[in-house]
């Protein structure tokens, strides 16, 4: 039996891992200094369920592939160039804060109230997608309250696969403690996804791809609607980058039998 | 200071696990009446552990349908005892379990949540928590108003508890009706023990980077023997394995590498940040992304062909500048 899905993916954009980043005290809450002008990308967890929902919308034919990504509206539309290029997907945007240090609670309400509003999105053939952890907040938390709003109560986190099942139902493989997956099986949607790497290698960019996802893309982001992810509960009494510098030493001129040696009396020590 | 529930899932035996008695210490430290609210199918011997600890009530939710991890049912149980607690703070070890329900229970509550706490004190009479943000490359502190706050405490942040114990506790069992779930855990997909290559509890975490798929001197590849050097010296040590982004996607990308070594083992910004006393570096240029999934691995050594590396910019204690090959291979001898 094929079914079909409406695959929405919740994904934010993150700044380049290879950057430097450095806090600063922002008005309300910390910030990044420099981050509007830090290049950014996809957050990585999130692209992982980008490219698994568009393998999986390929495999069921029928089934459509939404990007829901909050962000400010300038970097989205930098980042969404080289998106675009990966896999077919239509954007919802929102023109709201990207920083680590929002509330996820408050994310969750904004991008559950875009979700509400894509039109036609029939919920029982709903699978909400994500990255399980951003590489920003790393709290692992927006999904499962994205689900709760949408009414979504079969949840997984830390996926790595899914497989449909011919009966319409599908297995996912989630991580767990100590390098090892449970393997469940959930009988139809609705069911949210917070992913891991899962086992896909990432997609080439594809020029034609690219062309056709702009054409909704660019609408999108001008259509970005203004969003808050604010917390006036939430109040940070310090935020710091870590202060251990080691001084390495650094050994040219050791035979490798002397450095295992050593190397051994080290793993040895209490 | 206000009121705590500490929520914990029992295991077969109704036992409390490791990350939950590291919970418990936190809980006991922050100084409140402290509520534990357990779920499993058997839950006296940690009722009776709780209750030893000083625990003022001990809530439970117990049957068949809460011993499997699912989110559907571990909601509603998690979501019962807060209700019945009515605790300001409540917390939990950050397991995959409770990763996955409470979330979605501190909505349901109307509440907050942080995870992956690392610190939990008293500051100015209130809570606050210590956590990472940005894959561990800055370490913030912060206290919220709303309550109930939720927070998932990381393992390895906090000793577990372990005093004796002693007597029967009083249990107050919660009745919940278990909901309506499409899910049924069919089981747990796991490597063979001589497989294992990820032991959250090893001294030492062995990393390989993709230099040990690179040309050699002698101008070929020697997969084949990188392969071998790198399991003995697992084995050896009892080590559990890392690796870096760019050889765990060599083997994603299904080239003939490492076939052990999977996005599982992957340390760093988008893979894992393991707690291990000690950590070796091995055929890895120590870069920053990677390098922020050692954050909690306190001492650090490579060895690298490049003095150059990331490593040897106070990254680690001690870079050896070697071919990690003959290293190894003497290593091995000598631990075997």
């Amino acid at each position: 039996m094929s079914i079909t899905f409406q695959i929405v993916v919740c994904g934010s954009i993150v700044p380049d891992p290879l950057q430097t980043l450095e806090p600063v005290t922002g008005q309300a809450a910390p910030a990044l200094k420099n981050e509007m002008m830090l290049p950014a990308v996809l957050d990585p967890w999130a692209a992982h369920a980008l490219y698994e929902a568009a393998h999986l919308a390929q495999a069921q034919p029928g089934s459509k592939v939404w990007l829901v990504s909050m962000g400010p509206k300038a970097k989205l539309q930098q980042v969404m160039m080289t998106v675009a290029q990966k896999v077919p997907f239509e954007l919802v945007a929102l023109d709201g804060p990207a920083s680590g240090f929002t509330d996820s609670f408050a994310t969750a309400a904004a991008l559950a109230g875009a979700i509400e509003a894509i039109p036609g999105l029939d919920k029982s053939r709903l699978l909400l997608f994500g990255g399980w952890e951003s590489a920003s907040r790393g709290a692992g938390s927006t999904i499962q309250m994205i689900g709760e709003r949408l009414g979504i109560t079969e949840q997984f986190q830390g996926v790595d696969r899914i497989a449909v099942r011919e009966d319409g139902g599908f297995e996912v493989l989630e991580r767990i403690e100590g390098g090892r997956h449970q393997v469940s099986v959930c009988a139809a949607p609705p069911a949210a996804l917070g992913w891991a790497t899962g086992f896909l290698p990432e997609p080439r960019n594809n020029p034609q791809v690219g062309m056709a996802n702009m054409r909704t893309v660019m609408p999108a982001l001008q259509r970005a609607k203004a969003a808050t992810a604010a917390d006036a509960g939430l109040r940070f009494a310090s935020v710091s980058l870590p202060k251990q510098q080691r001084e390495t030493r650094i050994e040219k001129n050791m035979a490798p039998e002397e450095i295992a040696r050593e190397i051994v009396a080290w793993i040895r020590e209490e | 200071m206000e009121s705590i529930l500490l929520l914990a899932h029992t295991e077969a035996d109704g036992t409390l696990a490791k990350p939950a008695l590291e919970a418990l210490t936190a809980a006991l430290a922050l100084g409140g009446e402290l509520t534990v609210g357990l779920v499993g199918g058997a839950v006296e011997s940690a009722a009776n552990l709780a209750a030893a600890a000083g625990a003022r009530r001990i809530l439970a939710v117990r049957g068949e349908p809460f011993t499997q991890p699912r989110y559907a049912t571990d909601a509603a149980a998690a979501e019962a005892l807060a209700r019945a607690a009515g605790a300001a703070i409540v917390l939990a070890p950050a397991t995959a379990r409770c990763a996955r329900a409470l979330p979605g229970v501190a909505y349901r509550l109307g509440g907050r949540i942080d995870t992956h706490a690392t610190g939990l004190a008293v500051r100015d009479g209130v809570p606050a928590v210590t956590r990472w943000f940005y894959r561990q490359r800055m370490e913030a502190v912060l206290t919220r108003t709303a309550r109930p706050w939720v927070v998932l405490i990381d393992p390895g942040c906090f000793a577990p508890w372990s005093e004796a114990v002693a007597g029967a506790a009083q249990v107050e069992f919660v009745p919940v009706e278990a909901p309506q779930s499409r899910t049924t855990v069919t089981g747990i997909q796991a490597p063979k023990a001589d497989e294992q290559t990820i032991r959250p509890d090893a001294k030492l975490l062995f990393v390989a980077g993709a230099g040990w798929t690179k040309k050699q001197p002698d101008g070929a590849v020697h997969v084949a023997e990188a392969q071998q050097l790198i399991l003995g010296a697992l084995r050896g040590a009892q080590a559990s394995l890392g690796g870096s982004k760019s050889l765990v996607d060599l083997s994603g990308e299904g080239q003939a590498v490492l076939p052990f070594m999977t996005h599982l083992n992957q340390v760093g910004q988008t893979g894992s940040t393991p707690r291990h006393p000690k950590g070796l570096s091995t055929c890895c240029h120590g870069e920053e992304p990677h390098v922020v999934g050692w954050r909690f691995v306190n001492e650090r050594r490579a060895v690298n062909l490049d003095p150059n590396c990331g490593w040897a910019r106070g990254k680690a204690d001690v870079v050896y500048v070697a071919d990690a090959f003959a290293v190894v291979r003497e290593l091995n001898r000598l631990l075997g």
